[in-house]
């Protein structure tokens, strides 16, 4: 698990570009977002905390649906596929990796969020980060899942937005669930994104520590049911 | 005793049927030429060999276990025509990977360099590579357990004469050792370096044999020709 771990680590070290883009894009976005609501402080003190979980998840997924369609692509999969490594341990030396990589980003993103731009957490900043963690890890299992559908980069671009935005519009973060019409209100339930946003509103507010649990809980879950499908989706044997 | 033993493999790819009722086998501890046209079912076969292809029917065996069995991970070597390591890392990276995945020690690492010549570039990223050297890495990979069966779909493509006639010393010395080579080939002249040739055409057998036995039988003067003997004279 390490040897991965560690192997795709050294390959983003080799990617100045993309970390800096992974470490830079999301705390310039926030400040963005807080000039844009300038005439709204209340909308970016609401949306801004959350904000801080979602952006791992967001381009954990991107790169992830990208590496592995690579890894596919590249013959390295079919190689590895041929080697005595178990898919469960491949797929865990990604899983740590890029929680590695995740905890750096939402420290960052929380350390410009909550220092510098003076959002306001009546919660734990750590509750923050380790929801943000734990987002890194769904948005990679659900890219690892989406992979598997995926040709072309092309194809595992555009799955971002068939995949992420419906989640991002349906969570809850943009309008209150219950003022959406209740058939959408209905599905968001059945969406993680809505699961981890919840917990990250409730951490940032200081609120229920349990419904906090419960709810990293389901974001936990169905990560391991992503994972278990991705890991179906790696054949050792294909047509 | 043959260190692989096929037996009326049926594949399926797609709508092609790849190989029809294919036997053979690959003696141990010599070079088996695998030589045919393009398309003609030589990386299906090698891809059953080492147990990642979907067979419709028929037995395949390496090394006396069902072919794709867990054991022969670290007893089978494969490489494929496309390069399979990770560009962006240098070869030394790439085979501080593969080694801890296969259990090779580090000393393992700098001599798969040597055997396959790319020790002064091992420090260099794998994309900067000729593509003749970032094919050897792929072998180097593919050594680093000392597998028992090697199998190498096309490892001289699109090399420089020099650097073929270097890629089948090192061949000769790992069969040498004791290492059964299964090395596919288009062309025709790679037959010289080989002590067993299967001749595939259409996804069938058209002939196993010694090269010179196969010379002597069609009274041909080199292996192209009498590939074209063989054809011709199956024919109804």
């Amino acid at each position: 698990m390490t040897a991965t771990a560690i192997r795709v680590l050294r390959q983003l070290r080799r990617d100045p570009r993309t970390l800096a883009l992974l470490f830079v894009v999301p705390p310039v976005l926030l400040t963005l977002f807080k000039y844009v609501f300038e005439g709204q402080p209340e909308t970016f003190d609401r949306v801004g905390g959350p904000l801080v979980g979602i952006f791992p998840f967001v381009l954990m997924f991107v790169i992830t649906s990208i590496t592995m369609l690579r890894e596919r692509t590249t013959g390295t999969l079919e190689r590895l596929m041929t080697l005595p490594i178990s898919k469960l341990d491949l797929l865990l030396g990604y899983g740590l990796a890029f929680a590695l990589v995740a905890t750096v980003q939402a420290l960052i993103t929380a350390t410009v969020a909550f220092g510098l731009l003076g959002l306001d957490v009546e919660g734990s900043v750590v509750v923050v980060v380790a929801f943000a963690v734990l987002n890194a890890l769904l948005g990679m299992s659900l890219g690892l899942f989406a992979s598997a559908f995926a040709q072309t980069e092309f194809q595992a671009v555009q799955f971002m937005p068939a995949f992420v935005l419906p989640q991002f519009l349906l969570c809850g973060l943009l309008v209150p669930r219950d003022q959406m019409a209740p058939l959408l209100e209905w599905i968001s339930y059945a969406l993680p994104l809505t699961w981890a946003v919840d917990g990250l509103q409730r951490a940032v507010a200081g609120g229920d520590a349990g419904r906090v649990l419960l709810d990293a809980a389901i974001v936990i879950g169905v990560t391991v049911l992503a994972l278990a499908l991705g890991a179906a989706t790696l054949r050792r044997r294909t047509p | 005793m043959a260190a692989v033993r096929v037996r009326d493999l049926d594949v399926v790819r797609g709508s092609t049927h790849a190989l029809r009722s294919v036997s053979l086998d690959v003696p141990e501890g010599r070079v088996t030429g695998l030589l045919g046209p393009s398309g003609s079912g030589k990386t299906t076969l090698m891809r059953a060999i080492v147990g990642v292809q979907v067979i419709r029917g028929g037995t395949v065996d390496a090394l006396g276990k069902p072919a794709g069995d867990p054991e022969l991970r670290r007893r089978v070597g494969y490489v494929t025509q496309a390069p399979s390591v990770y560009r962006d890392l240098t070869p030394r990276e790439n085979l501080e990977y593969f080694a801890r995945l296969v259990g090779a020690p580090s000393e393992r690492i700098d001599e798969v360099l040597e055997i396959v010549d790319l020790a002064r570039l091992s420090r260099r990223h794998v994309g900067s590579l000729s593509g003749g050297e970032h094919s050897r890495v792929s072998l180097a990979a593919a050594l680093l357990p000392r597998p028992e069966l090697l199998v190498l779909d096309e490892p001289t493509v699109g090399l420089d004469p020099l650097l073929r006639r270097d890629l089948w010393r090192t061949f000769r010395g790992l069969a040498e050792s004791g290492t059964t080579l299964l090395v596919s080939s288009h062309v025709m002249d790679e037959a010289e370096n080989c002590d067993e040739l299967i001749l595939v055409r259409d996804g069938r057998i058209v002939a196993q044999d010694t090269p010179e036995e196969l010379l002597r039988r069609t009274g041909a003067d080199d292996i192209g020709d009498a590939f074209l003997v063989l054809i011709e004279g199956a024919r109804p």
